[in-house]
């Protein structure tokens, strides 16, 4: 027995699920950028199962999305430890919710 | 004879499939997996144990005394000694350490070590794993070994723990791109990433005599001299020993480790010194084939294997040579001559392939190596940074 | 492509998903983080994709989760608990994942077998690269520049 593209599609909606989870209910900066990775990752997942369950097109487009995501992701999380590692210089403290002041 | 000779472990394990002809196919699949990972366990534990008594002797004999002699003839069961030690030593886990991670950390890096190890062609036909992307799988599975010796570290709660750690993840980064970039020219040469492709385009020998390895060439040499560096580098071995140096930080990251735990981290670092080295001999020095073609009836495996002594010697000639490096020396010397050094040859390499790959086009990539070589060294030149050294005294 | 290899992996991923947005210590769901990403990189080789399965192992265990461990160490002073936990995310969580799962079961289009494999070689890969896909690429090389001199200049000590 193969598995469906519903059992991919299905594991990939509770990682998703879960990545809301640690983005909208945790307080610390590192873990709602862990939640949106995951999220990330979620689509991530979508991407090659559609690409590997579709019509099989001359140019892998589902494989190439992934790449290029996985490369923007590391960028994104360069941007975005450093921007915590200079909230923390700053504010001391790196709990979103303490970070409620425009003035610098 | 010598086609029987050379498939010999080949033979041996479609004969040993064979008996379990009957079974479904994913029963012979993993028999066949089974067999190839308790080889390569068999092969490179015994490796290890060997490894362990002669780099003592060979240091001992660098330093003008025997070395470990007194364990069976020439104090070759020196190795079961040690386990047996190892083993019933206590296992002590500080009481504030996190024990869970303290637990895992050796675990995870040894299984690193052992995976890089599954992707290396040993022979015609002897590729334990064999992957499309195998080059890729090595750097894959050794990146992990950051993340275990950071565990190791944050895991045991000690600062010199910690502060080993933090130094042996800052020195594996910085030397890990010039390791990556080194590869870069090979790959882009043989336009594969998979080991077995690159040995065999290593084959054959040019006017008959000198074998087509990539390190004959001078981008290859260039970056045969970088990889063994970063390679020392990646395995934590003198003369870049700065993560573990005993007189500094008592032991870095495996300073709260005992007993069998230390072992494992010990095994763990001679394994990814051989599977640094036997990255090196694939991507380099011809994998498996014969320095000069009337050799040719020597078994595959036994060239490689005697490539990989020859490396392995000289990881413990450079230990017993070189006293150890300071750690600012060591990231200047990754950042301003390691690098440019491996971009040089990615540009070599390129030059190398546009000029025909014939002479003119080894003269043409030597000029290019050579030009950014002095350059560097003109320019990183501390000699006249250094003035008498002035003394000052307490007063 | 067995379901069970697939429903394992499947458990594994999951749970380490979970640990890592609910863990108590930052440590631990930094390493858990690790795990889950191991577990996408099993499911990515499952699919056939090796090549996109070894690229997320090398960036996300080599780099992402080396560098969020050195951010944990960094800002040091909160590293030990991070108690607060909202509530009302969950009630968005489970309800979003409701929503999923309601429209993914009442597709019927998607309870397709995989067609036969076509293995996806790096080479492949490569070609596509430069050819369809060099733009991109090009683009990604100059986002990842900017975004390591834009992480350099927001590290750097303010100079008083």
């Amino acid at each position: 027995m193969t598995p469906t593209l519903q059992i991919f599609l299905i594991i990939s909606a509770a990682l998703f699920a879960i990545g809301l989870l640690a983005a909208l209910s945790r307080h610390h900066a590192i873990f709602i950028l862990i939640g949106i990775e995951m999220m990330l990752a979620a689509a991530n997942l979508n991407f090659i199962a559609f690409w590997r369950f579709g019509p099989q097109a001359p140019q892998p487009v589902g494989v190439m999305i992934a790449i290029f995501s996985i490369a923007i992701a590391a960028a994104e999380w360069t941007v975005g430890l450093a921007m915590v590692i200079a909230v923390y210089r700053h504010f001391r403290t790196t709990n979103v919710d303490q970070l409620n002041q425009l003035k610098g | 004879m010598t086609d029987f000779l050379d498939q010999l472990f080949v033979r041996a394990k479609e004969w040993l499939l064979s008996l379990l002809a009957g079974f479904p196919d994913w029963v012979l699949q993993i028999a066949s997996s089974l067999i190839n990972i308790f080889t390569l366990l068999g092969v490179f534990l015994t490796l290890f144990a060997l490894m362990s008594v002669l780099e003592r002797k060979i240091l001992g004999r660098i330093q003008n005394r025997y070395g470990p002699n007194r364990v069976g003839p020439f104090g070759l069961l020196q190795p079961v000694a040690d386990g047996i030690k190892m083993l019933i030593k206590e296992d002590i886990v500080p009481a504030r350490a996190d024990k869970v991670v303290h637990f895992l950390a050796p675990i995870l890096i040894a299984a690193g070590a052992i995976l890089a190890l599954g992707v290396i062609p040993y022979g015609r036909n002897m590729t334990p794993f064999s992957i499309d992307g195998g080059v890729l799988f090595f750097f894959a599975v050794g990146s992990t070994t950051e993340l275990a010796v950071f565990m190791a570290g944050w895991g045991s709660n000690n600062k010199f723990s910690m502060l080993g750690a933090m130094r042996a993840i800052a020195q594996m980064i910085s030397y890990e791109l010039p390791l990556l970039i080194t590869v870069l020219p090979v790959v882009m040469v043989v336009s594969s990433l998979t080991p077995d492709a690159i040995v065999s385009a290593q084959g054959g020998y040019t006017f008959g005599v000198v074998p087509r390895w990539f390190v004959f060439t001078p981008w290859g040499f260039a970056a045969f001299i970088l990889f063994f560096v970063s390679g020392l580098v990646e395995s934590n071995r003198t003369p870049f020993d700065v993560p573990e140096g005993e007189s500094e930080i008592v032991a870095g990251h495996m300073t709260e480790y005992s007993g069998f735990k230390y072992a494992t981290f010990f095994l763990a670092e001679y394994l990814g010194m051989f599977a640094v080295s036997g990255l090196a001999v694939t991507l380099f020095l011809g994998g498996w084939h014969a320095p000069f073609s009337f050799f040719e009836f020597v078994p595959s495996y036994f060239w490689f294997f005697m490539k990989l002594s020859i490396l392995l010697f000289v990881y413990v000639w450079v230990r017993g040579t070189l006293p150890r490096t300071r750690a600012d020396q060591m990231m200047n010397f990754a950042w301003k001559f390691m690098l440019p050094m491996a971009f040089t040859c990615v540009v070599a390499a390129a030059v190398w392939h546009y000029t025909g790959r014939g002479l003119r086009g080894w003269l043409w990539s030597l000029v290019v190596v050579a030009i950014v070589y002095v350059t560097l060294s003109i320019l990183l030149d501390t000699r006249r940074k250094f003035a008498p050294r002035v003394y000052r005294f307490a007063e | 492509m067995s379901i069970i290899a697939c429903i394992l992996v499947a458990i594994f991923t999951l749970a380490a998903a979970l640990a890592a947005a609910t863990l108590q210590k930052l440590m631990h769901a930094a390493l858990c983080f690790a795990a889950t990403f191991i577990g996408i990189a099993a499911f990515f080789f499952l699919l056939g994709a090796e090549f996109v399965g070894l690229v997320q192992v090398f960036v996300y265990i080599g780099a992402v989760a080396v560098l969020i461990v050195f951010t944990i160490l960094l800002t040091r002073r909160d590293v030990d608990r991070d108690r607060g936990f909202k509530w009302s995310g969950v009630i968005v969580a489970t309800a979003v994942f409701g929503g999923l799962i309601w429209a993914i079961l009442n597709t019927h289009p998607l309870l397709i077998a995989p067609p036969p494999v076509q293995p996806l070689t790096v080479k492949q890969i490569g070609n596509a690269l430069m050819t369809n896909y060099v733009w991109p690429l090009l683009c990604v090389g100059v986002l990842l520049t900017a975004a390591l001199i834009g992480s350099l200049i927001l590290v750097m000590e303010e100079k008083r």
